[in-house]
């Protein structure tokens, strides 16, 4: 790739970028979150066309207009957002779009499916739907959709975001096959250890700029985020120790079925100290989100469950907030701040500026039909100046800020009512590494004042560096609550995917 | 009731039941795609004015010399392509410009409405007064029957006693199951309507499969508006708008087959008895008939019950249906 840029509206997303890729390699693309990796990877694989610059492949000077070009050309991209037809098999999702004009031949696909499996140590059921698929199943099937293509330049998307620890070492034993297969191998990623353990070589890529490249045997982890930051950068999560712990949430039988009665939650029990960070770790789907709205009163629990809050006053009583609502939760004077991992659907709304915003939490408090305009925005100025907000002025559409200042927002504003209990929900989702480390450090900060913090995160490296205690979920259920001082990433991992009896701390 | 007053209550059926199977056929092909066309009920608007204006001026021109094959081809070529241009512009306006389909669709009728009671009105005058447009000929050529089959006594008149459309409808139907079941090409077409991004990636052409599927899909729906005019209503022009609440059962029989052709076809005669029934049940007032003819609606809103209480993913209709594709929307 020579020279590419794109842009889009006026942010410049690639600017005049140079790569190779070759064969028999596993390239590393580095970079935050918004430094253009993906954008400069879909160019590759047609989703987005260049505005400028060439691309060639195996020497030829080729344009990739859409993915079939991309196919033609054997490039297969496996996206983050997997690009699988739920309702179908595995076997048709790897036929879609080829051979049209001919009749749907499944019994071919299974065999050529089970060449690939042998060949790379895959396993694939041909005749399951992807609905019943877990996460790393639906990657797997990515891959061989690919294969059957055939790719011979595969371009990974953070493959590794969605997995335990115990599926990326599988998942790298297969890329390892490829890579000693002579396929081309590009993995994005933003993870250290990761580019450490796979890659030959990394290309570091920042705001849109192509920073340098080097052989990973010849480079450091400290060497690669200074590249990736820009600058000289400590990042580390000062973790205070936690004092003073106080009941504040104890959580019994809970269980939550959804709409089409599966159940969701299964007797969860636990309890959350005031003082102290509750990591919740576990698969993306295990319940993390229903447990969270469960405690807000968004959710419709199965009788015999009990969410006893103790209010921080000598001598209170514990309130039960089961079955309330958030108003109800809100009348009976708890304290409870959430950051949904949905910010612009549930967090904030987007085409409303920053004062309004801030507003959504307190539209009952004000006296008569008129809207008392001058708190909210004290409050939004407030937000902006504490948390270094980045916005062209309070009255902007949130919906414009940058995924990272739309969050710092939203955390703003629920730190601002001075919770007791304060749960977010991947906090740090596409936030750049800077912005990441703000949130933490927020976080760490609300602990010491007293405040119980329930933190579900998916980056096992950062919930064993900030928590105090793990909860692991596997499949709604409580799997095991570890000291996160005192176990390993393999650990938890391992919990995430069995239903361990493990309690401690 | 009596054995005659089975039979006639099976026949009025059947020939409703053809109406809207051909409308839901249509439309099915076309949410396969991801594409709601709520415009059924005008796409049958235009479907019939066509074939009527079509052969209206054969059967003036060619007078008692009309021959009717050339009246039928003549009535199903035009009936096509005004439905079938209809189906183009849906899927110009909501692919290519991604207006909102819902309102695409219910502006659509507006507009089928007014134009082909305007035609239907013109033609009117033009054959001399109010009701007296007849295309005779062709009618009658679209009702005829084979002979030998229709002299079988009540077996021939259940099954064989109606116009060779009802057949065309129902072969349609297994046709298009067919097609989106066993062919690459139907694979495709279902993954645009379940998520068009994932189609896309796989380098299927998702603005062409929306295109085709909604302009094909219209003109077989557009055969259902010829079939009631021809046959429904023996050739001549209905102003009052009888065709409308057909689309729109057909549109309800999509619901109720979820999605699929063959249930199509007997969930249409169905909807045919449960219409017509009111009218061999003796003893009816003119306000308790209104309560039969709510039945079709009915068992659509049952049927939807039955299937959000079974959940089941293959019973739901497809996932993008009636939302816009924008590949680089991020």
């Amino acid at each position: 790739m020579v020279n590419i840029t794109k842009t889009f509206d006026v942010v410049l997303a690639n600017n005049k970028i140079c790569l190779d890729i070759n064969y028999g390699e596993v390239l590393a693309l580095l970079g935050e979150n918004g430094s253009g990796k993906t954008t400069l990877m879909n160019m590759l694989s047609g989703i987005y066309a260049p505005d400028s610059g060439e691309i060639y492949v195996n020497g030829q000077h080729v344009s990739i207009n859409n993915p079939a070009d991309a196919f033609a050309l054997h490039i297969g991209m496996i996206h983050q957002h997997f690009k699988l037809v739920d309702v179908m098999t595995a076997a048709e999702n790897i036929i879609l779009g080829l051979d049209e004009g001919k009749l749907v031949d499944l019994k071919n696909v299974r065999t050529r499916v089970k060449d690939f499996c042998d060949r790379y140590g895959f396993v694939v059921d041909p005749d399951k739907k992807v609905y019943d698929m877990s996460v790393s199943e639906k990657q797997t099937l990515e891959i061989v959709k690919q294969l059957y293509r055939g790719a011979d330049i595969l371009i990974l998307d953070e493959p590794t975001a969605v997995l335990t620890p115990q599926e990326t070492q599988k998942l790298f034993v297969v890329l390892r096959n490829m890579k000693a297969d002579g396929k081309a191998v590009v993995i994005i990623t933003h993870k250290l250890h990761e580019v450490m353990d796979i890659s030959d070589r990394v290309v570091v890529l920042l705001k849109g700029n192509y920073v340098g490249e080097l052989m990973t045997k010849d480079t450091n982890p400290q060497e690669l985020t200074n590249m990736m930051v820009g600058r000289p950068t400590t990042l580390n999560i000062d973790r205070s120790e936690p004092k003073k712990l106080r009941k504040c949430l104890e959580v019994k039988n809970l269980s939550v079925k959804d709409i089409y009665g599966v159940m969701k939650l299964k007797d969860v029990n636990f309890t959350a100290y005031g003082g102290e960070v509750l990591g919740v770790a576990g698969i993306s789907g295990s319940g993390q989100r229903e447990l969270l709205e469960s405690i807000a009163g968004l959710e419709k629990l199965e009788p015999g469950a009990e969410i006893l809050y103790t209010p921080n006053k000598e001598g209170s009583q514990e309130i039960n907030l089961a079955d309330c609502s958030p108003i109800q939760i809100k009348n009976l004077g708890v304290s409870l701040a959430f950051v949904p991992e949905d910010r612009l659907g549930m967090g904030l709304v987007g085409n409303m500026d920053l004062a309004e915003n801030m507003m959504l939490k307190s539209y009952q408090d004000g006296s008569g039909p008129m809207l008392d305009l001058k708190r909210p925005k004290v409050l939004a100025e407030k937000v902006v100046k504490d948390l270094e907000v980045l916005t062209p002025s309070i009255h902007t559409p949130v919906r414009r800020l940058s995924g990272g200042n739309i969050q710092k927002v939203l955390v703003g504003r629920e730190i601002e009512q001075k919770p007791s209990l304060m749960m977010t929900a991947y906090a740090v989702r596409g936030l750049d590494i800077n912005t990441s480390y703000t949130i933490y450090n927020l976080m760490d900060e609300q602990k010491q004042k007293g405040v119980a913090v329930i933190f579900v995160g998916e980056d096992l490296d950062v919930l064993l560096e900030l928590c105090d205690r793990i909860l692991v979920l596997c499949a709604g259920q409580v799997s095991g609550i570890v000291d996160a001082r005192k176990t390993t990433k393999e650990e938890v991992g391992l919990l995430m995917t069995h239903l361990g009896q493990k309690e401690e701390a | 009731m009596t054995q005659a007053q089975i039979i006639a209550l099976i026949n009025s059926s059947v020939v409703f039941g053809t109406v809207i199977l051909f409308g839901a056929v249509g439309e099915i092909l076309t949410e396969k795609g991801g594409n709601l066309n709520l415009g059924v009920p005008g796409i049958m608007y235009m479907g019939g004015i066509a074939g009527l204006i079509g052969t209206f001026y054969y059967e003036k021109a060619a007078g008692a010399n009309a021959v009717p094959i050339i009246c039928i081809l003549i009535a199903i070529i035009c009936a096509l392509i005004a439905s079938f241009l209809s189906g183009l512009l849906f899927a110009f306006m909501t692919v290519t410009l991604r207006c909102n389909q819902n309102i695409m669709g219910l502006a659509f009728n507006i507009f089928a409405a007014g134009f082909a009671n305007f035609y239907g009105g013109s033609l009117n005058k033009l054959a001399g007064g109010v009701g007296q447009i007849n295309v005779l000929v062709t009618s009658k050529a679209f009702r005829s029957t084979i002979p030998a089959l229709n002299g079988l006594g009540s077996i021939g008149k259940i099954f064989f006693s109606y116009g060779f459309l009802a057949y065309v409808a129902i072969a349609l139907a297994i046709l298009v199951r067919w097609f989106l079941n066993r062919t690459m090409v139907g694979l495709n077409l279902r993954a645009v309507g379940e998520d068009p991004a994932a189609a896309d990636a796989v380098g299927i052409d998702v603005t062409k499969y929306k295109y085709l599927s909604t302009s094909i899909g219209a003109a077989i729906s557009g055969l259902g508006g010829l079939y009631y005019v021809m046959d429904y209503q023996k050739g001549t022009w209905d102003s009052a708008g009888g065709v409308e609440g057909l689309g729109w059962l057909a549109v309800a029989l999509v619901i109720f087959a979820s999605w699929r052709p063959l249930r199509a076809i007997w969930g249409s005669y169905l909807f045919g008895v449960l219409s017509w029934l009111y009218f061999y049940i003796s003893g009816l007032t003119r306000s308790s008939q209104e309560i039969f003819k709510m039945l079709p609606y009915i068992a659509t809103l049952a049927v939807l019950i039955f299937v959000a209480l079974q959940h089941k993913v293959e019973n739901q209709p497809p996932k993008h249906l009636g939302l816009p594709y924008f590949r680089e929307e991020r």
